[in-house]
């Protein structure tokens, strides 16, 4: 026997028991080849239902076994490392069938994942936010705003925010509104979802590719202001570095 | 729009957004509460593979927390303690309600 049969036929019941497993008499240890069986994928249920507790709310507890059974005999985790185990989970649920009533839970599992990212990512300290008004306003339009690396952003076209708040007890508000663009700031190690003023998603993405703050501020599109998108992420310690193309 | 007219915007939307973020960042100063969670209910983002969210074993377990404002941790409501006596939170670990190891 090897132990890749061993493997294989560990998330593949209709794999037959690997044969020459033996119990400690020397009987055939098919039972217990099943224990194990079962163990990993309940395991592997749990450690979804722990990353993806808004989903595992809305879909009930016997729905998101059933998904959660088929996510992870198609993705087996990678490593042996859980903590960032179902990171396909999202684009998993989005070619599942049968999710027709609930068609942001995929978006949801973005936001679930991105908060867990935040939360394991580097720490880095944010710089002080005088130090961005300190500067003159030829330098403050080149300077490159270095964000820490705990922020992610999610867009959807639901208010996924508010539906995972909901889901999980922390609101009696039944979710309301349209598409929303969601930003994770974690100030200090507790990860939090904040919803992105219009167009806010854009200006971002640009501060996070580098670009200099009037470039980035140009992406918004006419009319756009970066005032209250700045004052999210001065206000959770999102900017760590503020590079002026000076030797600091 | 010259670049001179767009910068001094850009120094507006700072200034302005320095104004906008004090009292952010003051709301949202939390504090640790311990006592408070119901079984499996206290606060952590982890996720799996750790020994963080979910693991109290008991209601109001003493010594996990969860995030609430800060400054309400000894303002919420607690079912009494079996002896009657008033169960609060307290802001460092308590050594009531411990699971039973």
């Amino acid at each position: 026997m090897t132990q890749r049969a061993f493997h294989q036929a560990l998330l593949d019941a209709r794999r037959p028991v690997p044969p020459a497993l033996t119990d400690g008499a020397g009987r055939p240890a098919g039972r217990r080849y099943a224990v194990y069986r079962n163990n990993v994928a309940v395991s592997l249920t749990e450690a979804l239902a722990s990353g993806f507790p808004a989903c595992a709310a809305l879909l009930g507890e016997a729905n998101f076994a059933r998904v959660a059974g088929r996510f992870l005999r198609q993705h087996p985790p990678a490593t042996p490392v859980i903590l960032h185990y179902g990171a396909q989970f999202p684009a998993f649920l989005d070619g599942l069938d049968g999710l027709a009533r609930l068609p942001f839970l995929a978006d949801v599992a973005r936001l679930e994942l991105a908060l867990r990212r935040a939360y394991h990512a580097a720490d880095a300290p944010p710089v002080a936010p005088e130090a961005l008004a300190a500067l003159s306003a030829p330098a403050l339009s080149a300077a490159r705003l270095r964000l820490a690396p705990a922020v992610q952003l999610v867009r959807a076209p639901w208010p996924i925010a508010e539906i995972r708040a909901y889901a999980l007890g922390q609101t009696a508000r039944k979710p309301q509104g349209g598409a929303q663009e969601v930003i994770v700031l974690r100030p200090g190690y507790d990860p939090a979802a904040h919803v992105l003023p219009a167009r806010g998603h854009v200006f971002v993405s640009a501060l996070q590719a580098g670009m200099a703050l009037a470039s980035a501020s140009l992406q918004g599109g006419p009319g756009f202001d970066p005032t209250d998108t700045l004052a999210l992420l001065l206000a959770h310690g999102a900017i760590t570095r503020i590079d002026t193309g000076e030797p600091a | 729009m010259s670049n001179t007219v767009k910068s001094a915007a850009l120094m507006g939307a700072v200034a302005a957004a320095l104004t906008l973020s004090a009292p952010m960042a003051q709301a949202q100063e939390k504090e640790k509460c311990f006592g408070v969670a119901l079984a499996g209910q206290n606060d952590c983002a982890a996720g799996p593979g750790t020994t963080c969210a979910g693991t109290s074993k008991v209601d109001y377990q003493g010594n996990a927390w969860s995030l609430v404002d800060a400054g309400t941790c000894m303002e919420i409501d607690l079912p009494a303690m079996a002896d009657g006596s008033a169960r609060m939170g307290a802001l460092e670990a308590l050594d009531r309600d411990l699971p039973q190891s």
